[in-house]
């Protein structure tokens, strides 16, 4: 686009009784750009003059005033670039005129004195009008072919919940279920937990078969049974699915990227890409590559996944007490199994199972811990189950001994309807043993409300096992990527699919794919019809999305996504491999094919890129480089003692909010720091680093959030990779002859303003034991 | 297949409450294209949420939450957002409803820059309710440092002196004291409520002693005294002398799972104490931390980790019975009695402070709203599918945490979707 240039300064809150606005505006003037002053811009006269001037063509606005945060709305210019530039927070309010005193008309223009406020917010419209300059508009992409269908992985209650509601929603859906039929483990059950909210009906009929009439009566859902997914690739908006029959053998089965250990030759060292090429597709014979589309594949736009869980099994040296080789001491999925069948009896010998012991909790006197993958679902299928000994028989006693029973919310209501019925025995305690006694089982326990080391004679014993998330076993998913068929890192889940479970959930590391049920945490069915139509909403949503070339969460409604200039791409895969929603497939030389619906707009790529040949219409190397190159670093020349000048690369998410915060409560710190917000830390390419210092800055840092387990970047993995790019530039700086210590990263949480000026003072401080950078002033 | 590029469906969606569900729900509607009218009584968004320090068992801030979605809000020109509103009347049915939205006066409009110049001058002091009355704030004031949307309030409770110095303050024209309530018709086809909880008043529990003796406080007083933002800038002492803390006692189901009071559990308060137990061994690595429990509720293996972890410290001790009474001693410490229902006696345990894990009592429990929905016993809106149009959300519906309410608020921005599109 053709770019008028507007400048525009607010002297109000503060800035104009700070700064010397003449000075300032000598700024822009200098390089041509017309300038504009208000004592109130945001206020409607203000809001006016730049209206008018945007009438008459101006286009790049460079808004020296208050937080990009704040008056969001007031700024806003469809068909403008608008750079705000933070004079407010993060100048006049964070560097009080009482610390940082002005020049006196004497102290203006000696080689002694400087004001080190008006040279950071001089710096700051310089680096602004470089950024409306550098950037552009952004042309949203839309995918070629689209399509609004949604698959849904599992045709158990979540994944039948999921397709209809998605068929109440007006789009079409495939239910694809490796069973010969719908209706999942719900199909399995005698009866159902009652709802929530009223238990007073007592335990009900199972749902399931009414739900599955449902779906079969739907003329928008279409239901594959038997089958599964051998591949999904191509991206949400368009992603081409290829189906098979379980245990088929097909070459569109997805391909599994090199495993480490064969990336290397029989010495240790590592294949060269043709080599490693070459053993990848010997690794996959027979299997196309990911890049082939299946030209009888199936389109759809975006997929739930139901696929759900499994009864975990029961075995190992942590359960001999439990005596789990007796085919009396059985779990309680298979339990579920007897009681659907009939009346409840030993596998044993077929006796009746009028004395049942259920138990929650296996780790003796030492542990409370239930077993693994336990829930509440755990704790209510055993007071759901103590049940059915009651229906079964008169005299029937059922005995659920627990370290905590866990029925959460309302879900304590249908456990007060059970502690009514006399022949269910609640009791917390310590099980430290079952064994045999003659023709049944004693089961032993510690501490309990019934008294201390009770014996329990048993015709049963079931153990409450735990429900194991279907990515344990399996990808699923079997996604034609680069990176791999399954989620990446997901142990870190516990295998559960979902990546940020608090805030965000459903959303898994693959943009479009939305995890529904048990697969994200034990459910009751209850919860998982709940649960499935957020999955879907969240489907519908990123088929919306990508069909307006709109980002999705976290930053939802961005039009921008990278553009790559492969002459200069030198095929390192860093892009690929770094990107951490696998949204980069390279093809066989090693060249990136970007997948712009999967990209969630981080730019990742961007920052591992060496080549530097990744960048968004707004946001580039470029971009941001021009901007470290737009501040003045004093030299000798300038002053006998020049300050020091600093580059703060600051995470917009959490740690640019905090830097404002810091303003508003008017905390103050370092002026010689030059911030610079970043779209994610992950997107900081070290040449911003290495080109600052090179031009005689004397030192850098990054400031993001926390990494590691419970990681707070919104990107998964932005932060974490960043501090392991910080790692390695040791090296680069030493080949410059400069210190390590000139560059670091901080964490900081955004309810941490507090900690800033330390941090940021600190840092300062000690740059400037190191001395200034020997680069000053050439 | 098909290349269209407009939204799939027109229509308006109306979010009664801007806690984390009804932010969630608003911003998932208006994401796939609908327009969204989010109505909140307070002056500020966030809810609940915006008064907790860390969320669990991540132990992250919630305002990083907030603050990304206070970041899509900015972003989406169809949300349109009503602070200091409450619905008054909802007529019509579902597809066609008219909503009546009383919004009361902030006594400052949209020319507020958020200079503070007012604070200054204003003399009135009033009681910090976001802080639950621990601190006093000016009555001209920032409902919290994150407030979005970031405009000050004056309280009607201010004298007319002060108000005449803030106006007389204010550089740019916003204090604008003959402000009056006004009502907004709006057409929506949906309607979802997200109303929220109340934390249960804790001096009604007779036998728990918070009023009547200074050293007692509640899990959300807590979370105001552990916030760098909150009244203290995170410091945790004893209120009646500030002393640092040597010892301190959560007492679990303060009055949930009590008949007389919640008979149902709340969902968060077993998590929201190991939690805490966290803030207390951050800052007072030697303390000795007491819980006391009926059962603990840490389900699932992300909560149970969490539990774990905090069971390998040998100064967290759990107790497991319910706390019958408690009394203060003459240097102000706390004594707690429980029932040790194991060893069939009763347990007491001296302490510098107790905290109560008081429960959540949705609002509907004590301001009903006005429109034909189905209610508990308890106070929790009841969804009826079948009927369609209305539905709750989060906390409004059933007692649950953070990452239950985000889920289910979801899915209804679909319920509330679904109704627009059969209409």
């Amino acid at each position: 686009m053709s770019k008028k240039y507007g400048v525009y300064i607010c002297t109000g809150c503060g800035i104009g009784d700070s700064l010397d606005i003449k000075d300032l505006c000598d700024v822009p003037e200098e390089e041509g750009l017309p300038v504009k002053t208000h004592e109130f811009l945001c206020g409607k006269e203000g809001v006016e003059l730049i209206n008018k001037d945007v009438e008459s063509g101006t286009n790049a606005l460079v808004i020296g005033a208050c937080s990009r945060r704040v008056n969001f709305d007031v700024f806003r210019w469809a068909g403008c670039i608008v750079e705000r530039v933070n004079l407010r927070e993060q100048v006049a309010w964070s560097h009080p005129r009482s610390e940082f005193p002005a020049l006196t008309e004497e102290q203006k223009g000696d080689e002694e004195h400087f004001d080190r406020v008006q040279m950071l917010a001089e710096d700051y419209i310089k680096m602004g009008m470089i950024r409306v300059e550098k950037v552009e508009l952004p042309e949203p992409y839309k995918p070629d072919t689209f399509t609004r269908k949604i698959l849904v992985l599992g045709g158990g209650i979540t994944g039948m919940s999921a397709a209809l509601d998605a068929s109440k929603a007006g789009y079409e859906v495939t239910i694809v279920e490796k069973e010969d039929s719908i209706g999942g483990y719900a199909a399995k059950l005698r009866k159902q937990m009652p709802i929530a909210a009223d238990p007073s009906e007592g335990l009900i009929s199972p749902i399931v078969s009414d739900i599955i009439s449902k779906v079969e009566a739907d003329s928008k859902i279409n239901v594959k049974t038997n089958t599964v997914v051998a591949r999904i690739a191509g991206q949400p908006g368009e992603f081409t699915v290829t189906m098979k029959k379980p245990g088929e053998k097909i070459p569109f089965d997805v391909p599994f990227p090199l495993p480490e250990e064969m990336k290397l030759d029989e010495n240790g060292k590592e294949l060269d890409v043709e080599q490693q090429h070459e053993a990848y597709l010997k690794y996959n014979e027979g299997r196309e590559d990911i890049l082939q589309m299946d030209p009888n594949g199936e389109m759809f736009g975006a997929v739930v996944l139901a696929a759900g869980w499994r009864p975990d099994a029961i075995e190992g040296d942590d359960y001999t007490h439990l005596s789990i080789g007796d085919p009396d001491v059985i779990t309680n999925d298979q339990f579920e199994a007897i009681a659907a069948k009939g009346k409840i009896t030993r596998p044993s010998d077929g006796k009746e199972a009028k004395s049942v012991v259920f138990v929650q909790s296996p780790g003796k006197e030492e542990d409370d811990s239930d077993f693994n993958y336990c829930g509440a679902v755990t704790s209510l299928v055993s007071l759901k189950q103590a049940k059915y000994v009651r229906e079964d028989y008169g005299d029937g006693k059922a005995y659920v001994i627990y370290q905590h029973i866990r029925t959460p919310g309302l879900q304590e209501n249908f456990y007060k309807t059970i502690q009514q019925d006399e022949g269910i025995f609640l009791t917390k305690g310590a099980v430290t043993g079952v064994s045999k006694n003659g023709g049944g089982l004693v089961v032993e326990a510690d501490n309990t409300l019934l008294g201390d080391k009770i014996q329990i004679n048993a015709d049963l014993v079931v153990l409450a096992a735990g429900m194991v998330p279907a990515t344990v076993d399996d990808p699923v998913v079997n996604l034609a990527y680069r990176q791999g068929p399954a989620f990446r890192d997901n142990d870190i889940f516990d295998e559960y699919a979902d990546s940020n479970f608090i805030c965000f959930p459903y959303e898994t590391q693959r943009t479009g794919i939305y995890a529904a049920g048990a697969i994200r945490r034990s459910m009751t069915i209850e919860e998982s019809i709940e649960d499935a139509a957020g999955a879907t909403l969240k489907a519908i949503q990123c088929i919306e999305s990508a069909n307006r070339g709109m980002a999705v969460h976290p930053r939802s409604g961005d039009m921008t996504f990278p553009d790559f200039f492969f002459q200069r791409c030198t095929q390192c895969k860093r892009c690929t491999e770094e990107c951490p929603f696998g949204a980069l497939d390279d093809d066989e030389k090693g060249t990136p094919k970007p997948n712009p619906t999967r990209c969630r707009r981080c730019g990742t790529c961007m920052g591992a890129c060496p080549e530097r040949i990744i960048g968004f219409a707004d946001y580039s190397i470029d971009s941001i480089g021009s901007q470290v190159k737009a501040i003045g670093v004093p030299s000798e020349d300038d002053y006998d003692e020049p300050p020091f000048r600093i580059l703060g690369l600051v995470c917009e998410n959490d740690a640019y909010p905090a830097l404002d915060m810091a303003g508003l409560k008017r905390l103050s710190f370092s002026a010689d720091v030059r911030f610079i917000p970043v779209r994610c830390l992950g997107s900081v390419n070290v040449i911003w680093i290495k080109d600052a210092l090179a031009q005689g800055m004397d030192g850098a840092f990054l400031l993001g959030c926390k990494h590691g387990d419970d990681y707070q970047c919104h990107f998964v993995k932005g932060s974490e990779l960043a501090s392991i790019r910080m790692k390695k530039i040791g090296d680069a700086l030493s080949s410059l002859a400069l210190e390590e210590e000139r560059v670091t990263q901080f964490e900081i949480g955004i309810d941490e303003c507090d900690k800033l000026p330390k941090m940021i003072n600190d840092f300062v401080e000690e740059v400037e034991a190191l001395g200034p950078n020997p680069f000053k002033g050439f | 297949m098909t290349t269209d590029n407009a939204a799939p469906i027109s229509g308006s969606i109306m979010v009664v409450g801007g806690g984390i569900s009804g932010l969630t729900t608003t911003l998932e509607a208006a994401e796939v294209g609908y327009e969204v009218f989010l109505v909140e009584k307070n002056p500020y968004l966030g809810g609940r949420v915006a008064q907790l320090n860390q969320y669990f068992p991540k132990l992250c801030p919630p305002t990083c939450g907030l603050e990304i979605n206070f970041r899509r809000i900015k972003d989406n020109p169809s949300i349109k957002v009503y602070t200091m509103a409450e619905v008054q009347k909802v007529e019509g049915g579902p597809g066609d409803y008219e909503v009546t939205v009383l919004m009361s006066p902030r006594f400052v409009n949209e020319n507020c820059t958020c200079c503070g110049e007012c604070v200054d001058v204003c003399g009135t002091e009033i009681s910090d309710e976001f802080n639950f009355g621990m601190n006093k704030t000016k009555a001209a004031y920032l409902p919290n440092s994150m407030a979005f949307p970031a405009r000050y309030v004056i309280s009607s409770k201010i004298g007319a002196d002060d108000a005449a110095k803030c106006k007389e303050a204010c550089k740019y024209d916003a204090v604008d004291l003959d402000m009056e309530p006004k009502t907004v018709t709006l057409k929506v086809g949906a309607i979802v409520w997200a109303t929220g909880w109340e934390p249960y008043d804790a001096e009604k529990i007779d036998n728990l002693g918070f009023g009547k003796h200074k050293n007692i406080i509640t899990n959300m007083m807590l979370e105001r005294l552990a916030s760098p933002a909150g009244p203290t800038e995170g410091k945790i002492t004893r209120p009646s002398d500030d002393k640092e803390l040597e010892s301190i006692a959560f007492v679990q189901c303060a009055g949930s799972r009590d008949e007389n009071h919640l008979p149902y559990c709340s969902y968060i308060c077993c998590m929201a104490s190991l939690k805490q137990a966290t803030y207390i061994r951050e800052r007072y690595p030697e303390a000795k931390i007491y819980v006391f429990y009926i059962d603990l509720r840490t389900p699932g293996n992300r909560y149970e980790k969490f539990y774990k972890a905090l069971k390998e410290d040998e100064n967290v001790i759990f107790i497991k019975g319910k706390v019958a009474e408690v009394s203060e001693e003459a240097d102000g410490s706390i004594t707690v009695v429980a029932e040790d229902t194991i060893e069939d006696g009763k347990v007491s345990q001296t302490v510098d402070m107790a905290v109560l894990a008081t429960g959540m009592q949705p609002s509907a429990a004590t301001a009903k709203p006005n429109a034909d929905l189905k209610i508990s016993a308890d106070g929790f809106i009841v969804n009826d599918f079948e009927k369609g149009g209305m539905f709750a959300a989060g906390c409004a519906n059933k007692p649950a945490d953070v990452m239950s309410s985000n889920q289910n608020a979801t899915g209804m921005a679909l319920k509330a979707i679904q109704t627009l599109v059969n209409r």
